[in-house]
């Protein structure tokens, strides 16, 4: 491999006319910088927009009450009614494809007076009753202390969960909220958790100003009687959602009489589906940018090929003599594939560190200046799509010098000799 | 001392070999059945006016021309349709190629010109421009050794491509038109390396059209219109 004269033969033709090259390697290098940039800025998007939806199991399901529009079993249309607790008996009972179920009520908040007192300080704060499930569909980041268990469900205790903004408006920044008691509409629960979201920018900051408190405790607390507010609901693995989704609305209808054709008295959310949307989507900006980045590519690609036709047709007395000395047709073959293979993979490399470089840059001023993009984050590119493309690279390299090098020895080597 | 009860071994044979070149609708005869001996060792010149096919015929020895008919034996291997492969490998091993433009690489000083044939021998290369420093100081060129051809003279370019063809020890000489492109004074210190080199017993084509250069060798062949008319002995 490493052989000087090689080199020197490599270096001669290079330099011979420095701007053919330099333009020739720009374009494979602009080729491959826009591939890296484009690829890179869709990694970024999907990092943001996929943030979002947190950690959040992509197999869920939530379903809640509405007014009913059919008249059914004698009752009129525009009833409201409740989930209750019974249904959460039931669906456990007769939809066994079920991982995860945990009924959701909320006490307030959003949008209402203070609700929660601490001492001086107050704030609203979302009040949600939940099940220790919740935390499996939509984990949640533990800075301290633990989220609802069984046992706090069991006794009804009047503990509760905090989000980070939480602590911020209540709570001193040296003092400790673990333990402490707050008020929450009037009566006093114990601190038992603190948490962060793990979503990203406007989304995160309405989570963390969450409270989470055993789901029995806020129905007895504030009076809810034995009413559900909604059911977040996982599949089992290799069960897909819609499957549980179905089954669970049918059965909720039979049990609150609710027409079975009745579209809209049942509210539900899948999120597979806006979650297989989303990685529809991307999967569709990543094969345009493949495409166009590919297609750029290819045009530098065929630039280095065309140059090499000329270099070759430049050379062709040259290579007459080597020939004449004894060079082989491989020798000349790989030679000039060489020459195509360097330029290409010296400019692609270029076009590698530099468009990657300029992604950490975006990357950099995107921290730095502290602004919480949600749409946006850590723009850059897998170091396996960097190896793919510098392999594609030399493969092309070696191909675009194909064409020429069996240009250059398809001639005799006394036509090549006699060349002017 | 030579033995001459030996009959001197041949080092090549053509026999009847024709050639044309195709251009388009028309053909071209160009040799019209060559038959050729010469010696191991020999020295002859080949003359002739220009399209009589002696170029031609110096390719087709040179293998770097095919021949559409005929047999061409060069020490006894026989020469045919070879692939291109082959017929590096016996350019390489067993021809020497001195022209009339010199046709030094220009990339590469004399040593690394000199060294060539034996790059492609894949011999290392502290190994082969040791030997090619070895050939520049006979032709009397050491001192040049890290020049490039465009800052050498004529005569001087010459004794770099003699060198170069010397250089893979190979067992016949090419020349075409060796001082073509030299003055009187350096085309006659050309010769004389040349001679030097045949005495060492290789065999030596020339091809030229200047009579003094013909007569200093051996054997002067004169080919008319694809044919040999004349054989001369000097």
């Amino acid at each position: 491999m490493f052989d000087l004269d090689r080199w020197q033969e490599i270096y001669h033709v290079l330099s011979k006319n420095k701007l053919r090259t330099f333009l020739t390697a720009f374009g494979v290098f602009w080729g491959i910088f826009m591939l890296v940039i484009m690829l890179g800025s869709g990694n970024g998007l999907e990092r943001g927009v996929t943030q979002n939806f947190g950690d959040m199991a992509t197999n869920s399901v939530f379903i809640w009450t509405q007014q009913t529009t059919i008249p059914y079993k004698g009752f009129s249309r525009g009833r409201s009614y409740n989930f209750d607790n019974e249904d959460v008996i039931a669906i456990q009972h007769s939809v066994p494809e079920i991982k995860y179920l945990a009924p959701r009520i909320q006490a307030g908040g959003f949008m209402q007076t203070n609700n929660v007192i601490r001492g001086l300080k107050s704030g609203v704060f979302n009040i949600m009753g939940d099940y220790p499930a919740f935390n499996k569909i939509d984990p949640l980041n533990f800075v301290q202390g633990r989220f609802i268990n069984d046992l706090d469900i069991k006794d009804k205790r009047k503990v509760a969960v905090i989000g980070s903004r939480v602590v911020d408006f209540l709570f001193k920044k040296d003092e400790k909220p673990i333990n402490q008691y707050i008020q929450i509409q009037g009566v006093y629960f114990q601190v038992i958790g603190i948490f962060t979201s793990k979503r990203t920018g406007e989304q995160a900051n309405q989570e963390n100003q969450n409270i989470y408190i055993p789901f029995t405790t806020l129905q007895q607390t504030y009076n809810y009687g034995n009413a559900v507010g909604f059911f977040s609901i996982t599949s089992k693995d290799n069960i897909p959602v819609s499957v549980v989704e179905e089954k669970t609305i049918r059965l909720l209808k039979k049990r609150h009489s609710v027409a079975p054709s009745d579209e809209a008295a049942v509210g539900h959310f899948n999120l597979k589906k806006e979650y297989d949307q989303m990685k529809g989507l991307f999967f569709g900006i990543q094969l345009l940018v493949w495409i166009v980045g590919t297609g750029t590519l290819l045009a530098g690609v065929i630039g280095v090929s065309n140059i090499m036709l000329v270099v070759v047709r430049e050379r062709t007395k040259e290579i007459g003599i080597q020939r004449a000395l004894g060079a082989t047709p491989w020798k000349v073959i790989s030679q000039i594939m060489m020459e195509s293979v360097v330029l290409t993979t010296f400019a692609g490399y270029f076009g590698l560190v530099i468009g990657v470089g300029l992604l950490e840059l975006i990357n950099f001023l995107l921290e730095s200046s502290g602004s919480n993009t949600e749409m946006f984050v850590h723009p850059g590119i897998d170091f396996s799509v960097a190896v793919t493309a510098l392999t594609i690279l030399v493969f092309c390299g070696a191909l675009a010098g194909m064409i020429p090098a069996r240009r250059a020895v398809s001639v005799k080597p006394i036509d090549a000799l006699r060349y002017e | 001392m030579v033995n001459f009860d030996l009959k001197i071994q041949v080092m090549i044979k053509i026999k009847q070999v024709h050639k044309s070149y195709i251009t388009g609708q028309n053909s071209l005869h160009v040799l019209k059945g060559i038959d050729l001996e010469v010696g191991a060792g020999e020295m002859i010149s080949i003359m002739g006016a220009s399209g009589s096919g002696k170029s031609t015929l110096l390719n087709i020895l040179g293998i770097l021309d095919n021949y559409d008919s005929g047999e061409y034996l060069l020490d006894g291997i026989k020469i045919n349709r070879l692939s291109e492969r082959k017929a590096a490998q016996l350019r390489n091993k067993m021809l020497g190629f001195v022209f009339q433009s010199f046709n030094l690489v220009s990339f590469k000083n004399a040593m690394e010109n000199v060294a060539l044939p034996l790059y492609y021998q894949n011999v290392p290369r502290k190994k082969r421009n040791l030997i090619a420093m070895e050939y520049l100081e006979r032709m009397g060129l050491k001192d040049w050794a890290h020049h490039l051809p465009n800052e050498l003279s004529g005569g001087q370019k010459q004794r770099v491509a003699i060198a170069r063809a010397l250089i893979g020890k190979p067992k016949v000489i090419l020349a075409d038109e060796p001082t073509g492109a030299l003055d009187s004074t350096t085309s006659l210190e050309v010769m004389d390396i040349l001679q030097e080199v045949n005495s060492t017993g290789i065999t030596l084509i020339i091809v030229t059209h200047e009579h003094d250069i013909a007569l200093r060798t051996q054997k002067t062949i004169r080919i008319t219109d694809g044919n040999i008319t004349e054989i001369i002995k000097n």
